[in-house]
C-alpha cells in the first residue's frame, strides 16, 4: 500500500533549525512542512510589506531556505511552507535568489496568492465574529485582512510540478492537507478523508508538541533529549491511517498521551473543528502504540465544509508600556507592593492616561492571580507594571516610572528593565468563500 | 489528599480571547472520575480571577479526556493582553493543582 511521509520543520516562527535539517537528512521523508504564520504576524508584516514592496514575507526565510534547501534537493523533498506571509511573490522571488546563489538547479517554485482579502472589507458591512459589533468600528485603524485558504491551490502547485511551495495565510492543517490530497487523489468533497487529514495536520502543525515538547513535568511525565528534540514525522497510508513516530536517534518521545494532548490543543468542540476544507470530528479518535515512538491515530472523519472562510482583520489597537524592577530578601514583598503603588500614584500625578493597567508581584501572584496564589511567600519579587495607552509617549511613560523606583523608590529595588510598544491586535471575520480568489504563481530555478 | 495532577495531565491552548484546557486521565478507567468530579462549574471557579466569560466542557470518552473552552479567558486576546502569560500557557497548572477529593 502507497505511503507517504511527512516531517514538520517548524512549529512557529522563530522555532530550531536543526530537527527540520535532521528530518530531511534522515527522516525519510517526501514533504517537510514549516508552519511559521502566528496569528498576528501577518499583521506586522502586511505593516513591513507596506514600507517595502519586497519585504513582509517571514524574517527567517532566508535562514530556513539556506539551511534547507540544498538537503531537500539532494534528497528530494519537496518543501511547503506559510512563510510567505504577507508577500508570498517576494518570498518567491527571494527563494529562487537564494537557490541561484546555492548552485541549485531544475527546482519549481511556487507562491500562492489570494488570502489577502484587505480590499473587500470595505466593500460591504462584516460583523466581527469575537464581539459582533461591525466591522466599520475599526476599519480606519485595520492593517490588514487575511482569509485563511483550504489545500487546493497547494495540491493544485505539486500537481504543476512544484519542488517548493510558499504560501500566505492558510489553515495550519492545510499545508499537510495539500500533499496527501496530491499524492492520493483525495476529492475536494470526500469529507471522511478531509477529515483525517486534518488531524494529520493538527498532531504535526505544532512541530515538537507532539515530539515531547511542551510535556515534561519531571517525575510525572518526564522526557529525554529537550536539547535534541526530534520533529514529528506523520506516515500516511491511501485509507487515511496515520503513525506519528520520529528519527529514531533524535531527542523526545512520541507516546499514546504526547498524541493525546496535541488533539485537543487550540480544539474546541472535538465533534466540529472547522477549517476551510471540512468540518472535522475528532471525536472519535483513539490512539494505540505500535512500536517504540510509533502511534497510530485512528477514528477521525469529517463532514461538509461551510460557505464561509475566516479572515483575520489586525488593526493598530493602542499601546503597551512596561517596567519591571526587583526585591530581594527580608520585606520584598512589601517592598514590591510599596513600588507598584508609588508607579500608581506617579502616572496619576504626572497624568499619564491609560485605558488598562496591570500590576503584578512576579513570584507571588503574576500567573494565576491572588486566589488561586495565595499562601506562598518567596524570596524575591519582581514588580511588573503593564498599561495601556491610546499613545507611545504615554506607554513610554509606564516603564520610565518604573525605572525611576531606582532613586525614588523602596529601598534595594534592582534590575530594571522597561519595553514600550505598538499592538496590532486581531479580530475575526466571515468571508463567503465565493468572493476568495487563489492564484499560483511559479517561478524555475 | 488526591490532586488531578496524579492522574491526569493537561495541556493550554489559546484562539483569540478563548483558551482551552484538556484534562487527560493516564489511566482511562479514571476517566469516569474525571467526568463526575471536575465539572465546568469547578474550572469556572477556579479561574473566577483570570475567566470573564462561561466555561464548556466537551467530553471526549475515546481517549478519556475532557476539554473545557473558556471564554472572555485571556485579557482581551493574546494579540492586545497586558498579562505576562498572555497565551494563559500556564493555566493547566493551576487545573492539576485541584484536591480532586474536596471537589
Amino acid at each position: 500500500m502507497k505511503k507517504i511521509r511527512l516531517g514538520s520543520g517548524a512549529g512557529y516562527s522563530g522555532d530550531r533549525i536543526e530537527p527540520a535539517i535532521e528530518l530531511a537528512e534522515k527522516g525519510d521523508i517526501q514533504y517537510l512542512i514549516f508552519e511559521c504564520l502566528a496569528e498576528r504576524t501577518i499583521a506586522i508584516a502586511q505593516q513591513n510589506k507596506m514600507k517595502d514592496p519586497k519585504k513582509g514575507y517571514d524574517s527567517l526565510l532566508e535562514m530556513r531556505m539556506r539551511a534547507a534547501l540544498p538537503v531537500c534537493h539532494r534528497n528530494g523533498v519537496k518543501l511547503i511552507t506559510n512563510m510567505g506571509a504577507a508577500n508570498p511573490v517576494a518570498a518567491m522571488e527571494k527563494t529562487v535568489s537564494i537557490a541561484r546563489e546555492l548552485g541549485l538547479t531544475g527546482l519549481k517554485v511556487v507562491a500562492v496568492t489570494g488570502d489577502d482579502v484587505f480590499g473587500q472589507m470595505r466593500q460591504q458591512e462584516y460583523t466581527i465574529f469575537e464581539t459582533g459589533k461591525p466591522l466599520s468600528t475599526i476599519i480606519e485603524k485595520a492593517v490588514s485582512a487575511n482569509a485563511y485558504l483550504g489545500y487546493q491551490p497547494i495540491t493544485q502547485a505539486l500537481a504543476d510540478g512544484a519542488d517548493v511551495v510558499i504560501t500566505g495565510r492558510v489553515a495550519d492543517p492545510a499545508l499537510f492537507i495539500g500533499p496527501l490530497a496530491y499524492e492520493f487523489g483525495w476529492a475536494a468533497n470526500d469529507w471522511g478523508m478531509l477529515g483525517k487529514g486534518t488531524l494529520v495536520g493538527h498532531l504535526m502543525e505544532c512541530g515538537g508538541q507532539v515530539t515531547g515538547g511542551y510535556f515534561a513535568d519531571p517525575g510525572y511525565k518526564d522526557v529525554a533529549g529537550l536539547a535534541r528534540l526530534g520533529f514529528p514525522i506523520a506516515e500516511v497510508d491511501e485509507t487515511g491511517s496515520v503513525v506519528i513516530t520520529k528519527v529514531a536517534d533524535a531527542g523526545g518521545n512520541v507516546t499514546v498521551d504526547t498524541c493525546k494532548e496535541q488533539m485537543m490543543y487550540e480544539i474546541h468542540d472535538p465533534k466540529q473543528y472547522i477549517t476551510p476544507d471540512v468540518v472535522a470530528d475528532f471525536s472519535q479518535v483513539s490512539f494505540k502504540k505500535i512500536g517504540p515512538d510509533q502511534v497510530r491515530a485512528s477514528g477521525a472523519t469529517g463532514y461538509p465544509k461551510t460557505d464561509f472562510l475566516k479572515a483575520s482583520v489586525g488593526y493598530v489597537d493602542s499601546y503597551i508600556g512596561e517596567g519591571q524592577i526587583s526585591y530581594a530578601g527580608l520585606g520584598a514583598v512589601a517592598r514590591g507592593r510599596l513600588a507598584i503603588d508609588i508607579v500608581k500614584e506617579r502616572l496619576a500625578l504626572t497624568g499619564v492616561a491609560y485605558d488598562e493597567l496591570r500590576c503584578d508581584l512576579i513570584g507571588i501572584d503574576s500567573i494565576h492571580g491572588e486566589t488561586i496564589s495565595a499562601g506562598h511567600e518567596p524570596y524575591e519579587v519582581r514588580a511588573r507594571i503593564a498599561g495601556r495607552t491610546k499613545t507611545m509617549q504615554e506607554a513610554v511613560r509606564i516603564g520610565n516610572e518604573v525605572e525611576t523606583l531606582y532613586t525614588n523608590g523602596p529601598a534595594g529595588g534592582g534590575g530594571a528593565t522597561k519595553v514600550a510598544r505598538q499592538v496590532v491586535a486581531v479580530l475575526s471575520v466571515l468571508v463567503n468563500r465565493e468572493l476568495v480568489k487563489t492564484t499560483n504563481y511559479c517561478e524555475v530555478v | 489528599m488526591k490532586l488531578l495532577r496524579e492522574i491526569a495531565h493537561s495541556r493550554t491552548g489559546d484562539k483569540g480571547n478563548i483558551s482551552n484546557i484538556s484534562l487527560i486521565a493516564y489511566d482511562e478507567k479514571d476517566y469516569p472520575l474525571l467526568k463526575e468530579k471536575v465539572t465546568a462549574e469547578v474550572v469556572k471557579k477556579l479561574f473566577k480571577d483570570i475567566v470573564k466569560g462561561e466555561v464548556i466542557r466537551y467530553e471526549l470518552p475515546a481517549i478519556g479526556a475532557l476539554n473545557f473552552v473558556m471564554k472572555e479567558a485571556l485579557g482581551g486576546g493574546v494579540t492586545k493582553s497586558l498579562a505576562l502569560d498572555a497565551h494563559g500557557k500556564s493555566l493547566s497548572s493551576a487545573l492539576l493543582a485541584l484536591d480532586i477529593e474536596k471537589l
